[in-house]
């Protein structure tokens, strides 16, 4: 910090003492203006994060109706899950969607960002069309595919029929509700495909000169100079897909939700997510200790599988040292 | 080497026009569809264009659907929670990125990991704390905590803060401006792309939203459109109501394309530095 040319210089040359009053008051004006500047975060975090978070442990011990008062029941809840058949159900249905989701979200969002940074005419044309599925909100999105998908008249169908082959019944057929729903989701990957395009955009132009100097042909360039420089991109989109990818609620449960708690999330219960028994735990059955030791393993998880990546992140994720003083 | 590099291109074309073409189709069809008769809709082979046209959709969805309730309903929570993380948003991003005290990283490092944090994992006890505020079937719920921030949007708008020059602040300072005049004269005009982002990307959050409406809302007075546009899917009334359905889904659509067209160059150019710093 640039504290010298704050006061006029020569009151710090002759009067040191003055110039160090100076600096301490800065100081403590500084700190002052930062506790009140970030006291909204800190209660924000404290009441809608921390102190819930807490809140949500200790219920989790508990039996809990909302109308009644939370009863102190230890691991019960933790220990019924494993016997609760929904429950295994809905671990495995997001398990399936997760496994398939995680890796295909980080390929398409980066090909989509590979594509939208290339130099041809009317780019911002064709980018837009690549983005602007993604503003459209989950609802609506729930329309649209029930038709694209309906295996009789949907579009997505349509060549397969057309060339009288086998076609699936996405939304019908339980083996392929998950891909279905892996399917309208990548649709909507605008926003990761615009920040991988804007750190695709930020990768200096002279690597990929000097590598062409070189005799480096595209593929080289890229696997060599745009996969590593855009790493750190790649690895947070990774992290974010892991944390959404567990979380996935609204379209499960706009298509498959049911109109009452009671009927099956889909046929057979195959768009039983995770998020979805919780939710149906805590607002349908109002099994809110219940649904609070689901969430607790959920959250569990989220964590282990963010350390873990975190861990891996030596390996090949690349980091440019920043230099200078930016406060 | 020119008949390759002529071949990439073309390829290069044909992959993103095409593949742009794709992604926009569920987009023509939806607003085809709003114009359609109801039974005209799922059809084999797909109608593209809606014959014939019928626009007297869009009068009846009003008779249908309480549209306009819906509609205001949504628009001030999306206000409201907008103004609110807009707001809280600038004061703690540059209060992270510019001013130094202790303890300061501690409560980022904080903040940052809640991002970790499931919805899930919070959701009950929040729920708990709104009713016994008497809260529930509010819309304050849905808005207050956006004045309290967001992480992943306090985050951005500090990397974006940061590399603004520390010297043009200091110029102001010497010439006695306050902190605030220093944030909102200096700095904000200078984070302008960060702040589109901020505010495109939360109009958007709360308009969209559904999983919060859903669990504090379920009086039908309270509804949003995407609450309406969902109860409507499950009406069981035995009329076939998927044209109104469009319709409602276009009324849903059309303002959040209009907003993205309008800010379009900022946001993606903010996206683009915002993106490259993060």
């Amino acid at each position: 910090m640039k504290i010298e040319i704050l006061g006029p210089v020569q009151t710090v040359r002759s009067r040191l003492s003055g110039w160090f009053a100076f600096t301490r008051k800065l100081q403590f004006e500084e700190t002052v203006w930062g506790w009140i500047l970030i006291l909204p975060a800190i209660l924000g975090v404290i009441l809608f994060k921390l102190g819930p978070v807490l809140a949500s442990l200790y219920f989790s011990f508990t039996k809990y109706e909302i109308i009644s008062t939370p009863q102190w029941i230890g691991l019960a809840n933790y220990q019924h899950l494993p016997q609760d058949e929904l429950y295994m159900k809905s671990v495995s249905v997001t398990l399936n969607y997760s496994v398939l989701f995680i890796p295909l979200s980080v390929i398409v969002a980066y090909t989509i960002g590979l594509l939208m940074s290339l130099n041809l005419k009317g780019i911002t044309i064709w980018r837009t069309m690549w983005y602007v599925p993604s503003l459209v909100p989950t609802v609506a999105s729930a329309v649209i595919w029930r038709w694209a998908l309906n295996p009789e008249f949907g579009p997505v169908n349509f060549p397969l029929k057309l060339l009288g082959l086998p076609y699936p019944g996405w939304l019908t057929d339980p083996d392929w509700i998950i891909r279905a729903l892996v399917l309208i989701q990548l649709w909507g990957l605008g926003n990761a495909a615009l920040i991988f395009l804007a750190s695709i955009k930020g990768v200096p132009e002279t690597y990929y000169e000097a590598a062409e100097v070189d005799g480096a042909n595209a593929w080289t360039k890229f696997w060599n100079i745009t996969i590593p420089m855009t790493s750190s991109v790649i690895f947070f989109q990774l992290i974010m897909s892991v944390i959404g990818s567990f979380q996935i609620f609204s379209v499960a449960y706009i298509l498959f939700g049911g109109q009452t708690t009671s009927d099956p999330a889909g046929p057979g219960n195959a768009a039983l997510f995770y998020v979805l028994y919780t939710y149906r735990n805590a607002f349908g059955y109002f099994r809110n200790g219940y649904a609070s030791a689901m969430a607790w393993v959920l959250f569990a998880v989220v964590m282990i599988l963010t350390i873990l990546l975190f861990r891996t992140q030596k390996l090949w994720v690349y980091y440019e040292v920043e230099g200078g003083d930016r406060r | 080497m020119k008949v390759t590099r002529f071949f990439q291109k073309s390829l290069g074309y044909l992959i993103l026009v095409g593949g742009g073409l794709i992604m926009v189709v569920p987009f023509f069809w939806l607003f085809s569809s709003s114009l359609k008769a109801p039974g005209k809709i799922f059809v084999y082979p797909p109608q593209w264009i809606p014959n014939p046209v019928r626009l007297q959709n869009y009068v009846d969805v009003f008779d249908e659907v309480p549209v306009l309730l819906y509609f205001s309903n949504t628009l001030i929570i999306t206000v409201f929670s907008t103004i609110g993380t807009v707001l809280c948003t600038i004061l703690t991003g540059y209060g992270f990125a510019r001013l130094r005290f202790k303890g300061r990283d501690t409560v980022f490092g904080i903040l940052l990991a809640t991002l970790m944090l499931p919805y899930v994992v919070t959701m009950i006890p929040i729920y708990v704390m709104f009713s016994k505020l008497h809260l529930v079937n509010t819309f304050l719920p849905l808005i207050l905590p956006n004045y309290f921030g967001e992480a992943f949007y306090i985050f951005l708008l500090r990397q974006f803060f940061r590399t603004i020059p520390v010297e043009l602040e200091d110029a102001a300072r010497i010439d006695g401006a306050s902190r605030l005049r220093i944030i909102f004269q200096i700095m904000v005009p200078l984070a302008k792309p960060a702040i589109i982002v901020v505010t495109i990307q939360s109009v958007l959050d709360n308009w969209n939203a559904f999983m919060q409406p859903l669990i504090f809302l379920s009086k039908q007075r309270l509804w949003t459109l995407a609450l309406g546009l969902n109860s409507l899917q499950h009406q069981e009334s035995g009329l076939d109501l998927t044209h109104l359905m469009m319709v409602m889904a276009v009324f849903m659509v059309t303002p959040v394309v209009i907003i993205y067209f309008l800010a379009q160059k900022q946001f993606i150019q903010g996206i683009v530095l915002t993106g490259m710093k993060a």
